[in-house]
């Protein structure tokens, strides 16, 4: 993986709309992934809007165009709603092309009004014709009123049978379909609501192992569960907590370890985690502490009081890895976004945003430097961090190095300037 | 084809048969060939169950092929839909193979066996589910000694695949696989198998063999039940998952039923009641509630000394638990015990345990004991019914439940049944009327439809003599409701009065109530006066029962005309 990477155009929900500063809740992406060969990409916003977008085969047109992401299908998912603890409701969608078109219909004439039938003198099999390409979104299942809290994520089993979905306090797994029951498996729930100190934060099935799944807490703890062992999950097969560091104690320091999202490794080997300041990278047979801890923006740690003041400190960024497992990334502040190589140790800083990504440019590196430090040309300081451009969701394609960036309204894509067949 | 289409009416009528009418006719001149081409796709598709329905309807269309077409039409599409590239058309075909298997020539067979041997591993688990759960089916139809060469194999590799569901499919279709062998191959080809299954790390797949264990012992036979399944038994009682003792549980009384005979009560004692003792006082709520479901159904097996001894305590203690569920499962099961030892060695904890349940906070609980009452009362006999049960039924006129009043009054129905109108005369009706005069209207309601329920079991005297003023009476109720309720109830009483109370007391008092203040009252009573005017008829008609005529069924006609 190169630190140069090629910008392709920015591809933005509301393209057609001119340029404007404010941004309404409704348009904010709240998820990016890609589908599991990468040839589909889908986003979500606040609003319950979902988009697809469909890789351009390759060859199509100019060489340079080495497939591009075009959209394929938009459908409102879920009504948004004021308050978000209503947000319960689960849905599978399922994305259909039509190219043909049945006509010769007895009853119907070609706009579609009933004939009158004493026209009809004689029987005719409707054929199939061939028509423009149709992608329709039809509703599948709905899984409803299993959860109490917020779901804060799903994850579908490698026997490709069941499902599971995770809010605050429950766990529940779901069959694909069976839409009116699901198993409690996992409850964190105390008797007496006074005496909860922990949440669920985020949950994930094993990529391989349909026993396994693993779900994150507010107090920086990761939990390993098998489903062989017992009906109820309660009890953990493999805990994994780092012990805290006496001196960098302080009033935050429970908030920055609330793991904000976990990913198992396309291995099934390794976990990521993201916290507010840190991404980790946990062996599933260390307990006891990460293998690697990487520094997202640790500038920051000196800040973490007005991060407290204005909410910024409670916000959830989520993680991804690459498709070998040899890099990470995450995002940050300021529309920055950060890759770590696991293998070479360098990192680097990157931009989404309209201003520093022209087609085809290559993204220049940034840097943040701490407030008081030496400052180089083009850095930037702490202290003019836009806080509000914050990229929380990051997307890596299975297999080659495209990533996708969800940047509070707009997404970016971006692929890898070298030649994607050398990977 | 017939033009169906141009028969009567719009295009679009809904109403049932007429518009099926010319898919009917296009079936039945279709021949099986022309229908299977849209079943083949509709088998691929994604939304399993139309993909299931049209397996089922493939599976149908085989049987109505001979051999040669079955070999030219119908195997052809089997091997398609098991070479297909979408997981969809290979998980249909697995549910096609042991329909075409038994008429086809043996190269035939032989491709057959290598498809469903490749479906086996396939690499999804979404076919080797399918291919699993098929897998008995299709060793039915197999020869013995393809049977032990390829299923086998197949079977040990499914019981032992990576995906927990797959393994849990494979204990299915090891009951049947057990069925097909000779008892002297068991021990080689299935018991390692099984014996792995009963300990396999999911707690899912041992559910599974718990829950098929009555199978499994009748596929085994007595020996290798002695040697491998009353240790197994043991085990899953007191497995560490509450799901599987569950299970277990549920399946003691069976188990212990199919024991062969000659050492049965030495195994239960030595073996399976120790470990009975132990759930009793389980942990989990449905464990108990499992066993109290078939527990009872040992004392049959043990006979009349070790029950009292051994049982007895168990039944007792169950009564006293402190979760509903099991204290009425096992009161709904006490005609076992009641054949060997006798109800009345219960009956005193039984009563306390009745009560509690009657008067529990949960109305479903107390709906529940109610129905079980005329069942007890049945068992326990009039008088024990009369000194403590009594006072309960009434009670529960009264409840604040109106499902609960509702259960009482047909519960009342069924005493009466039981034990006779002398009985409801001296005991019941009184104190029903009585009700009467209640300061509840809701309670006076009751009345009113605990005699709509008792009339015609009590008889036309009772009725006549006791019910019928009390009915009259509260038609002058200042409550509305209570008043067309009268309405109602001597419509529904009239059949069981005779014709002198019908004209003479009846009668005026329902056209009173045509003409009262209330709609609903004057509506309930215009509806009683033309059903009575029909009954009425017909025992004027005559002394004897009545013999349907023209003259009559015109009358009726006019009533039922005037209904709507």
């Amino acid at each position: 993986m190169g630190e140069d990477t090629d910008a392709t155009p920015t591809l933005n929900h509301r393209g057609f709309l001119p340029d404007h500063n404010y941004v309404t809740e409704a348009d904010i992406i709240s998820t990016v992934e890609f589908n599991h060969t990468g040839e589909l990409l889908a986003t979500g916003d606040k609003g319950g809007r979902v988009v697809i977008f469909q890789r351009e085969p390759e060859g199509k047109t100019e060489p340079f165009s080495q497939g591009e992401y075009n959209v394929y299908s938009t459908f409102q998912s879920h009504e948004p709603e004021f308050d978000y603890l209503k947000n319960k409701t689960i849905k599978l969608w399922k994305v259909s092309e039509r190219d043909k078109r049945p006509e010769g219909y007895n009853l119907k004439d070609e706009e579609g009004r009933i004939k009158d039938i004493s026209t009809v003198t004689s029987l005719q099999v409707p054929v199939l014709m061939p028509m423009d390409l149709m992608v329709e979104v039809s509703p599948r299942r709905v899984f409803a009123n299993a959860h109490t809290y917020h779901v804060n994520s799903i994850s579908v089993n490698s026997d490709f049978e069941t499902y599971m979905s995770a809010d605050d306090l429950r766990i529940n797994l779901w069959h694909l379909d069976i839409t009116d029951r699901s198993f409690n498996i996992v409850d964190i729930k105390p008797t007496n609501m006074e005496d909860l100190t922990e949440v669920i934060t985020a949950a994930e099935f094993h990529p391989h192992h349909c026993n396994l799944f693993v779900y994150s807490s507010s107090k920086g703890t990761l939990r390993l569960c098998d489903m062989r062992e017992a009906a109820l999950c309660d009890k953990h097969s493999k805990l994994f907590e780092e012990p805290e560091d006496p001196s960098a104690r302080s009033f935050f320091s429970e908030i920055i370890s609330s793991v904000s999202d976990v990913k198992f490794s396309h291995s099934g080997r390794y976990l990521l985690t993201r916290d507010y300041l840190t991404a980790k990278v946990w062996d599933l047979n260390m307990e006891s502490k990460p293998l690697e801890t990487y520094q997202v923006h640790d500038y920051l740690r000196s800040k973490l009081c007005s991060l407290y003041e204005n909410d910024c400190i409670f916000d959830k960024f989520e993680c991804a890895w690459n498709g070998s497992d040899s890099v990470i990334m995450t995002g940050a502040y300021n529309n920055f976004f950060r890759m770590f190589d696991r293998n070479t140790k360098r990192d680097v800083t990157l931009e989404a945003s309209r201003e520093s990504s022209k087609p085809r440019a290559v993204l220049k590196p940034r840097r943040v430097c701490a407030a008081g430090g030496k400052r180089r040309k083009d850095d930037i300081s702490v202290d003019s961090l836009d806080f509000t451009k914050k990229i929380l969701h990051t997307a890596w394609h299975p297999t080659e190095n495209i990533i996708a960036i969800a940047a509070t309204n707009n997404l970016y894509i971006f692929q890898d300037k070298l030649n994607s067949e050398l990977h | 084809m017939k033009a169906a289409a141009a028969e009567g009416g719009g295009p679009c009528r809904a109403d049932g048969d007429d518009s099926l009418y010319p898919i009917a006719v296009l079936i039945d001149e279709l021949r099986n060939e022309d229908v299977q081409p849209p079943l083949e796709s509709l088998a691929t598709v994604e939304e399993t169950v139309v993909r299931d329905k049209a397996v089922e309807s493939l599976r149908k269309i085989s049987q109505e092929h001979s051999p040669v077409d079955l070999e030219v039409h119908f195997e052809p599409l089997v091997k398609r839909l098991a070479s297909g590239d979408w997981f969809t058309s290979r998980t249909s075909a697995c549910g096609l193979f042991s329909v075409c298997y038994p008429r086809v020539s043996s190269t035939v067979k032989a491709e057959i066996r290598q498809h469903f041997r490749t479906l086996c591993s396939d690499d999804t688990p979404m076919v080797r589910r399918a291919a699993a759960s098929k897998l008995g089916e299709f060793a039915k139809v197999l020869e013995l000694d393809y049977i032990k060469s390829d299923i086998i194999s197949l079977f040990t590799a499914l019981a032992s695949d990576e995906q927990d569901s797959v393994r849990l499919l494979a204990v299915e279709a090891c009951v049947s696989i057990a069925t097909l062998l000779p008892q002297e191959d068991l021990e080689t080809l299935v018991m390692p198998t099984l014996r792995q299954a009963a300990e396999d790390k999911s707690w899912r797949v041992r559910y599974m063999v718990a829950d098929k264990f009555s199978e499994l012992q009748k596929a085994v036979g007595p020996e290798i039940t002695k040697n491998d399944l009353v240790p197994a038994f043991q085990n899953l009682l007191k497995d560490c998952e509450a799901e599987v003792r569950a299970a277990a549980a549920n399946k003691v009384k069976e188990f212990c039923e199919n024991l062969p005979e000659d050492n049965r009560e030495q195994i239960i004692m030595t073996h399976i009641l120790p470990c009975v003792k132990e759930l009793v006082s389980d942990t989990n709520q449905h464990v108990k509630s499992a066993l109290a479901s078939v527990i009872m159904g040992l004392s049959t097996i043990l006979g009349k000394d070790n029950t009292i001894e051994h049982l007895l305590p168990l039944f007792l203690a169950q009564l006293k638990d402190e979760c509903p569920e099991v204290r009425l499962n096992i009161i709904s099961n006490l005609d076992c015990v009641n054949e060997v030892i006798g109800i009345r060695q219960l009956s005193q904890s039984l009563l306390p345990a009745i009560v509690e349940l009657a008067e529990d906070a949960k109305w479903r609980v107390r709906l529940a004991i109610i129905e079980y009452m005329p069942l007890l009362a049945g068992q326990l006999g009039v008088e024990f019914f009369d000194e403590k049960l009594n006072t309960l039924c009434m009670a529960w006129l009264i409840d604040h439940v109106y499902a609960i009043r509702e259960a009482a009054t047909c519960n009342l129905m069924k005493l009466v049944e039981k034990f006779g109108a002398e009985w409801a005369q001296n005991t019941i009706v009184p104190k029903v009327l009585g009700m009467a005069n209640d300061p509840n209207y809701l309670h006076r309601m009751t009345t009113l439809f605990c005699i709509n329920a008792l009339s015609e079991a009590c008889g036309q005297d009772i009725t006549t003599k006791q019910m019928l003023p009390v009915v009259l009476k509260m038609s002058n109720d200042q409550v509305a409701n209570v008043r067309f309720n009268v309405a109602k109830s001597l419509q529904k009483i009239g059949p069981v009065l005779d014709s002198n109370a019908l004209q003479a007391e009846v009668k005026p008092v329902l056209e009173k109530l045509a003409t009262d203040t209330d709609m609903d009252v004057k509506y309930f009573a215009q509806e009683a006066i033309s059903a009575t005017r029909a009954v009425f008829a017909l025992h004027a008609a005559a002394p004897s029962p009545p013999v349907l005529d023209a003259n009559f069924e015109k009358q009726m006609e006019q009533q039922a005309v005037c209904f709507h």
